[in-house]
């Protein structure tokens, strides 16, 4: 082999490796631009498809941002989500589905506390990272690690919907004595139940009336009637949203008045519904997530994640206002983001001990993740409806329909007491 | 905690919202009960019914009643050409058993889909000038939520107790009911009939649906709440017997009541099938049943 034919052959190697080189390069470039896919499964249908339509569009708000300022680790984010249909027996199949299938990088749970519960045996078994959305006392019994819950309930979860519903009846004067317990048939009515008659032992009330009902009644008056048969000054209530609107007419059909009424009724915050009740809401003192109140708006961020979710919910026929779950739902996507730009990595157990050690801005303000991946420290909302009239929206869009009574730090406005005197 | 007050307005309240059930479950008593079709997706079209009073209450400002009776006749026609389509695809061929309930769950999707694209997932609710109004009596008080809606089940209850026993189309539903055969002898078209049949029971639910966005909030899905009450209250009431749907409707409503009073809510609707057991172990063919 001549000189001339040996530098050929070795050129020629040299060139294929680089191109080898080169290829493999371009590989890893392309593969450095998939994007990060986060999975799901989320109520576009069924009971829980209000908020979890709103949960969603609040996501891809919280994509489309991310995105805009060059992803995470420097790829695109990209959702991959199901409708769960408000069913839990279809979550192991969705979650199988983006797992093995879709090859999701991450996933997150969808809304409601009987969706969250088959889907974190799932996590547990593959020591995934796990961000619960609105998911009541979903830990209490596993306590894995690695699952964290954006709902500020805090670290007992089981009182945070009422604690400041009776914290704020103890304060009144003369204090109230009785008071009258009901919820529906329900997984969330229930542990808001159990929570309550812990906290009227606690506060020192008495429990004139403690009953269930089935959540599809259709005619609240005579559960109210036999309410107001007891006199209680206090009716505290944990409902679903048809419940809600049920037992709050009911009340005013026959009369009800305690010193104190609401509680935990979910729906009365939902825009549809505030619209409908119009004046019907005065007086009631509610649990609350988010109200457009100075203190809430103070958070960075919030006031153009509204604007940008306002805009878009009117085109996709959704809540219009987006108050009560969007701006939790847009802190999901914001503190695993923040978690995988610190750790830089899609490592699960990194992601997890970062979540669990540090301290998140997102639009709803501070969080920090404690005991069970509860918020450390709790920050359900006391509010109440007052000085409603009519049924506009725009009455709803600013402070002073719905000002926060609890806790204080982030208090802005009193209470009207008693109820009575918020009707007039 | 018994008083004779609380008595008197459960057994009052029970009976109002007794002759709503009747004016949801109609259009199953007519068509399950008379046909013998089990159409599934009634409570959809209720749901529907609802939703065309929503738009209608919301746009041009129609009381939400006015519009069920307006809607009618678009609801009879979508329920006859849905029986006709069941008719030639299933019960024509002597598969209506298992693919025919098929269909009508395909049904029940289709139009709680739709509705979920079109209006969205969040509540609606209709709020009428008589809705948070109500009267005392002796001590009994009467929400107009409840009473316009028994007016209306009892009306309904009495309209097509008439028509089915005083028209000729009416005789003729309730002949293919018995015997479809002697009535293909005597010259009547048993598929016509059936088709005015479906119609009229999916006419129904147009008003039953204006009836309950008046008194509840719905969603899409809010069916689902009603299809076992509805055919319970059938069933109850005995198939194929009109007045027996309206007997039910306010036994069971009072049962509900009187328990949610002085029992705890939990158990009225254990109870209400309770009863739906207990009458079905002494008269299996319904209270009214033949």
């Amino acid at each position: 082999m001549s000189r001339q034919r040996s530098l050929k052959l070795a050129l020629t190697l040299i060139a294929v490796v680089l191109a080898l080189v080169l290829a493999s390069g371009g590989l890893f470039v392309a593969r450095g631009a998939d994007p990060i896919k986060i999975g799901f499964g989320m109520a576009l249908t069924g009971g829980l498809s209000a908020n979890g339509k709103p949960a969603l569009l609040a996501l891809q708000i919280w994509k489309d941002d991310v995105n805009k300022k060059g992803g995470l680790l420097g790829r695109q984010v990209e959702l991959i989500f199901y409708d769960d249909q408000t069913n839990p027996a279809t979550i192991p199949g969705i979650y199988s589905k983006l797992l093995d299938v879709d090859k999701v990088d991450l996933i997150i749970s969808g809304y409601g506390t009987n969706l969250i519960a088959p889907l974190l045996p799932i996590a547990m078994e593959r020591k995934l990272t796990l961000i619960g959305m609105f998911g009541l006392a979903n830990n209490e019994k596993y306590q894995y690690p690695n699952y964290f819950q954006i709902q500020p309930a805090g670290p007992d979860p089981q009182t945070s919907t009422a604690i400041g519903f009776f914290e704020l009846a103890a304060k009144q004067n003369p204090k109230p004595q009785t008071v009258a317990l009901v919820g529906a048939d329900a997984e969330y009515p229930q542990n808001a139940l159990v929570g309550a008659r812990e906290l009227v032992k606690k506060f020192g009330f008495k429990t004139v009336y403690d009953k269930t009902y089935p959540p599809n009644t259709t005619d609240y008056t005579p559960i109210v009637r036999a309410i107001k048969a007891t006199n209680a000054d206090i009716v505290f209530v944990a409902s679903y949203p048809p419940d809600s609107v049920g037992m709050l007419r009911a009340a005013h059909e026959v009369g009800l008045q305690p010193k104190m009424f609401g509680g935990g009724m979910v729906g009365l915050m939902f825009t549809s519904i505030m619209t409908s009740m119009g004046p019907m809401l005065n007086g009631v003192v509610n649990y609350d997530f988010w109200a457009p109140e100075p203190p809430m708006l103070a958070f960075a961020g919030i006031k153009e994640f509204l604007k940008e979710y306002q805009a878009r919910a009117e085109k996709e026929k959704m809540d219009p206002l987006g108050y009560y779950l969007p701006p939790y739902s847009y802190a999901v996507g914001q503190v695993l983001g923040q978690a995988v730009e610190a750790v830089k990595s899609l490592d699960q157990q990194k992601i997890a001990d970062h979540i669990r050690a540090t301290e998140f801005n997102t639009v709803v303000g501070k969080i920090k993740f404690g005991k069970n991946g509860e918020w450390a420290k709790g920050r359900t909302l006391m509010v109440q409806y007052q000085k409603i009239q009519g049924n506009g929206i725009e009455q709803f869009r600013g402070a002073g329909t719905k000002p926060v009574l609890w806790p204080d730090e982030l208090k802005s406005g009193n209470i009207i007491y008693p109820y009575a005197s918020a009707l007039k | 905690m018994f008083s004779w007050d609380l008595l008197a307005n459960a057994v009052v309240a029970g009976l109002l919202i007794g002759g709503f059930y009747a004016a949801v479950s109609l259009g199953v008593g007519l068509i399950f009960g008379l046909l013998d079709i089990a159409n599934i997706a009634q409570p959809a079209f209720v749901i529907l019914g609802s939703y065309a009073a929503y738009v209608l209450n919301s746009s041009y400002g129609l009381d939400p009643i006015l519009t069920g009776l307006l809607l009618t006749p678009v609801f009879y026609l979508l329920g006859a050409a849905v029986y006709r389509v069941y008719y030639t695809s299933f019960e024509r061929r002597g598969e209506e058993s298992l693919r025919g309930l098929v269909f009508f769950f395909g049904i029940l999707f289709i139009i709680e889909v739709s509705l979920s694209i079109i209006f969205g997932v969040d509540y609606r609710l209709i709020q009428t000038w008589y809705g948070s109004r109500s009267i005392e009596f002796a001590g009994v008080g009467v929400a107009f939520r409840y009473l316009v809606p028994f007016v209306v089940g009892v009306a309904m209850t009495l309209a097509l107790h008439l028509f089915l026993g005083r028209t000729f189309y009416g005789r003729a539903i309730m002949a293919v009911s018995q015997d479809r055969l002697a009535l293909r002898l005597m010259g009547a078209n048993p598929v016509q009939i059936k088709t005015i049949a479906f119609g009229v029971g999916i006419a129904a639910a147009s008003l039953a649906g204006a009836l309950l966005i008046s008194i509840a909030p719905v969603i899409p899905s809010t069916d689902r709440d009603y299809i076992g009450r509805m055919f319970a209250i059938t069933v109850l009431g005995g198939m194929g017997s009109i007045g027996g749907t309206l007997v039910a409707g306010i036994v069971l409503g009072i049962a509900e009541s009187l328990m949610a009073t002085f029992f705890g809510p939990s158990w009225s609707l254990a109870v209400s099938f309770g009863i739906l057991l207990l009458a079905l172990a002494v008269r299996p063919a319904g209270l009214f049943g033949r």
